[in-house]
């Protein structure tokens, strides 16, 4: 392992090489962690100030100038609350429940690559890493399903790990795409391979994708059928109070934000802009790329109605895999054949290498992949059309049938 | 002599997950608990896999038992909860006991001390370098590699999935009608 | 670095607690368990000489036979999954049709 930067400075100032490098590496981690823990703070007060405009009211206007102060007095409410566990609850696994689901959306953040000199750690399987990670939080909520030991939060957990497994497929098919085109599960490479063209353009459809599959991992509207606030009494978080509810609570905030930095690293070009680059610069463009897809989330999130589990699983399972899969097929095809054309810049060795190409050699490469989304995305609108017009049709038909049935008696 | 290293630290901390998680699957009365320990076990056994530089095994593991086995454990321990009392944690308690006992003596005592215990050749490893995950999705898919196997393994994963699925789904309301 | 060895005296342990788990456990979802853990057992085992025992002729030209650890590995992962899939299908059809899941039980088709 080398020893650079505050770590060669500790060595100097007479520390041990072990224990400096133990320190040094100990404060990124802290630093790495800390930041989307803080952020989250403030994301909580943007996304009530955004769903409150969309849904013609203030928001939190009362504590601090604009309400910014609003959230640490609720997180001292959390804090303060009784914190109360079920008498017959697993003691154990229901307080390790919401502390493993925040860690499992904060450990994503160890691969994000924020600036070219600023990351956490750059892992050769950084893309694998985010679906493994994620998929923690599958069992925290399980494990907080079951562990209250209350039967409408064990029914609330089997409906989130339905929609969470069924949703993952199409998530790893998207991500399988910039991962492709960048020859390299190495969030840094990924972003690197787009210094010429980000990826949005070469696959818009895998964003697409992406987003509405992460969107569900979320359990956001309209996938958020598990919690139902405004119908039932919540998911499997029934039981919890107190700050155990505040970590599911930010984990979940948390977790949309996350999602928008990711679909900046994979299809948004990361920390890449034209024209102007620096290192502080870059961690603002990342930050402010993210806020595109958070802010399109939000938006969906405060108009859309909410879908029913039999529609959720229907349009994973019958639209949202098919079309992942083919997209992946079409575009590996597409990609063998530009480069027997000689469309596709490659290096020395014969493979793909995108990173050192320029926007113009990779015009030709970006158009084909887009024309060809675009030709998957026609037929599957239109049948989608057809199946909803389908669906009303018979919906219309049967609330006659109702009427007539009712005015007969 | 042992250098008490960080991967040193590491690798007891990871037997002791693994080690602890597995005596917990098999002492534990709770099944829900049970499979809790075993992904402690397995997770353990992911950082194995990371100390032997194999970090794409221990994502993979990770996934796989975590994100998926997890999953269908604790799915099949819900949906066969009631009605199943069992009073009686084990059958044949001492004999098993003692069996796994010699087991591991008969490993260790037999094999692994004689052989690798004080044997030079194995105290490290032989090259520093190590082959990456992209040689790895060569060697899976190359003619002189492994292409065969990983097209079987395809097929039995196939085959694995329609099983389950025929074996466990409900009979179809147009069966029951007959 | 550890030496070789100690990988192999905690596979041995995580193997024969295995094999405890299966042979005296009555619940099949138990006895699953227990053949999971032997899986990651091998696994170990596999991954540990494959690490210590690999010989690296050239850096940049890589021979399929020098990851041949990793790629048993993967199958055995394969492997895993499979059995794990089907296993606990038998096992809920089992229950479903003997209210039992204890594997014994199920013994219609004894002569």
């Amino acid at each position: 392992m080398d020893c650079t930067g505050l770590c060669e400075v500790l060595t100097q100032g007479g520390t041990d090489p072990g224990l400096a490098q133990f320190l040094s590496i100990l404060i990124g981690v802290v630093l790495v962690v800390s930041v989307p823990l803080v952020t989250v703070i403030f994301l909580i007060w943007i996304e009530r100030k955004i769903a409150a405009r969309i849904q013609d009211r203030i928001g939190p206007n009362r504590v601090g100038p604009f309400g910014l102060v609003q959230t640490f007095a609720d997180l001292i409410k959390l804090l303060i609350k009784e914190d109360i566990t079920p008498a017959s609850a697993d003691r154990l696994l229901y307080n390790a429940a919401p502390i493993l689901s925040l860690a499992a959306v904060a450990l994503i953040w160890a691969v994000v690559p924020f600036t070219p000199y600023h990351f956490g750690v750059d892992l050769e399987i950084g893309a694998l890493y985010f679906v493994a990670v994620a998929s923690l939080g599958t069992l925290a909520i399980m494990t907080a399903g079951w562990a209250s030991n209350n039967k409408y939060a064990l029914l609330g957990a089997f409906r989130v790990v339905a929609l969470l497994v069924s949703y993952e497929i199409p998530l790893v098919f998207a991500l399988l795409v910039p991962v492709m085109l960048a020859g390299s599960m190495s969030m840094f490479d990924i972003v690197n391979a787009q210094a010429g063209m980000w990826f949005v353009f070469m696959a818009p459809l895998a964003m697409l994708l992406f987003f509405i599959s992460s969107q569900a991992e979320t359990g956001r509207a309209p996938f958020d059928l598990i919690e139902a606030e405004s119908e039932l009494v919540a998911g499997f978080n029934i039981e919890y109070s107190g700050m155990k509810f505040g970590m599911f609570f930010a984990a979940e905030f948390l977790h949309v934000f996350t999602n928008g930095v990711l679909i900046t690293v994979l299809f948004l070009g990361g920390w890449y802009f034209p024209g102007w680059q620096m290192p502080l610069i870059a961690f603002m463009w990342l930050g402010l790329k993210a806020f595109i897809p958070y802010f399109i989330s939000l938006w969906i999130r405060n108009t859309v109605p909410r879908l029913r589990i039999d529609q959720v699983m229907r349009f994973n399972w019958f639209f949202l895999v098919p079309l992942s899969i083919v997209n992946v097929l079409v575009l590996a095809f597409l990609v063998m054949i530009l480069k027997e054309i000689g469309w596709v810049p490659v290096d020395e060795t014969g493979a793909m290498a995108l990173a050192d190409a320029t926007f113009i050699e990779l015009l030709p490469m970006t158009i084909v992949l887009f024309i060809s989304n675009v030709l998957i995305c026609l037929p599957i609108i239109n049948r989608l059309r057809r199946t909803g017009s389908d669906d009303r049709v018979a919906d219309e038909q049967r609330a006659q049938h109702a009427i007539a049935h009712a005015a007969g008696d | 002599m042992i250098q008490f290293d960080f991967s040193t630290i590491a690798f007891f901390v990871f037997a002791v997950l693994t080690l602890g998680g597995a005596l917990g699957v098999v002492t534990n009365r709770n099944l829900f608990r049970g499979t809790i320990w075993l992904m402690v076990s397995l997770f353990g056994v992911a950082g194995f896999y990371v100390l032997l530089s194999a970090p794409f095994l221990a994502a993979v593991q990770v996934l796989v038992y975590i994100g998926a086995i997890a999953i269908l454990f604790t799915f099949a321990v819900m949906l066969t909860r009631s009605l199943t009392r069992l009073n009686v944690r084990y059958t044949r308690l001492w004999p098993s006991a003692l069996g796994a006992v010699l087991l591991f003596a008969m490993l260790v005592i037999g094999v692994i001390w004689p052989v690798f215990g004080g044997n030079e050749m194995y105290s490290l490893p032989l090259s520093d370098v190590v082959r990456t995950t992209s040689d790895l999705g060569v060697a899976l898919v190359s003619g002189e590699g492994y292409v065969l196997p990983f097209e079987v393994a395809s097929l039995l994963l196939t085959g694995a999935m329609i099983g389950a699925i025929v074996i466990a789904r409900d009979a179809d309301e147009e069966e029951l009608e007959q | 670095m550890v030496p070789l060895s100690w990988y192999l005296i905690v596979a041995a342990a995580l193997f024969s607690i295995g094999v405890f788990g299966v042979l005296s456990r009555r619940n099949g979802v138990a006895v699953l368990m227990g053949i999971e853990l032997m899986l990651n057992a091998v696994n170990i085992n596999l991954v540990a000489f494959w690490r210590y025992n690999t010989t690296i002729a050239s850096v940049t030209e890589p021979v399929p036979s020098e990851l041949n650890g990793v790629v048993f590995a993967a199958f055995m992962f394969v492997v895993a999954a499979a059995e794990v899939a089907v296993g606990l299908a038998i096992i809920i059809t089992v229950y479903r049709n003997w209210r039992s899941v204890i594997p014994e039980e199920a013994d219609t088709l004894r002569g």
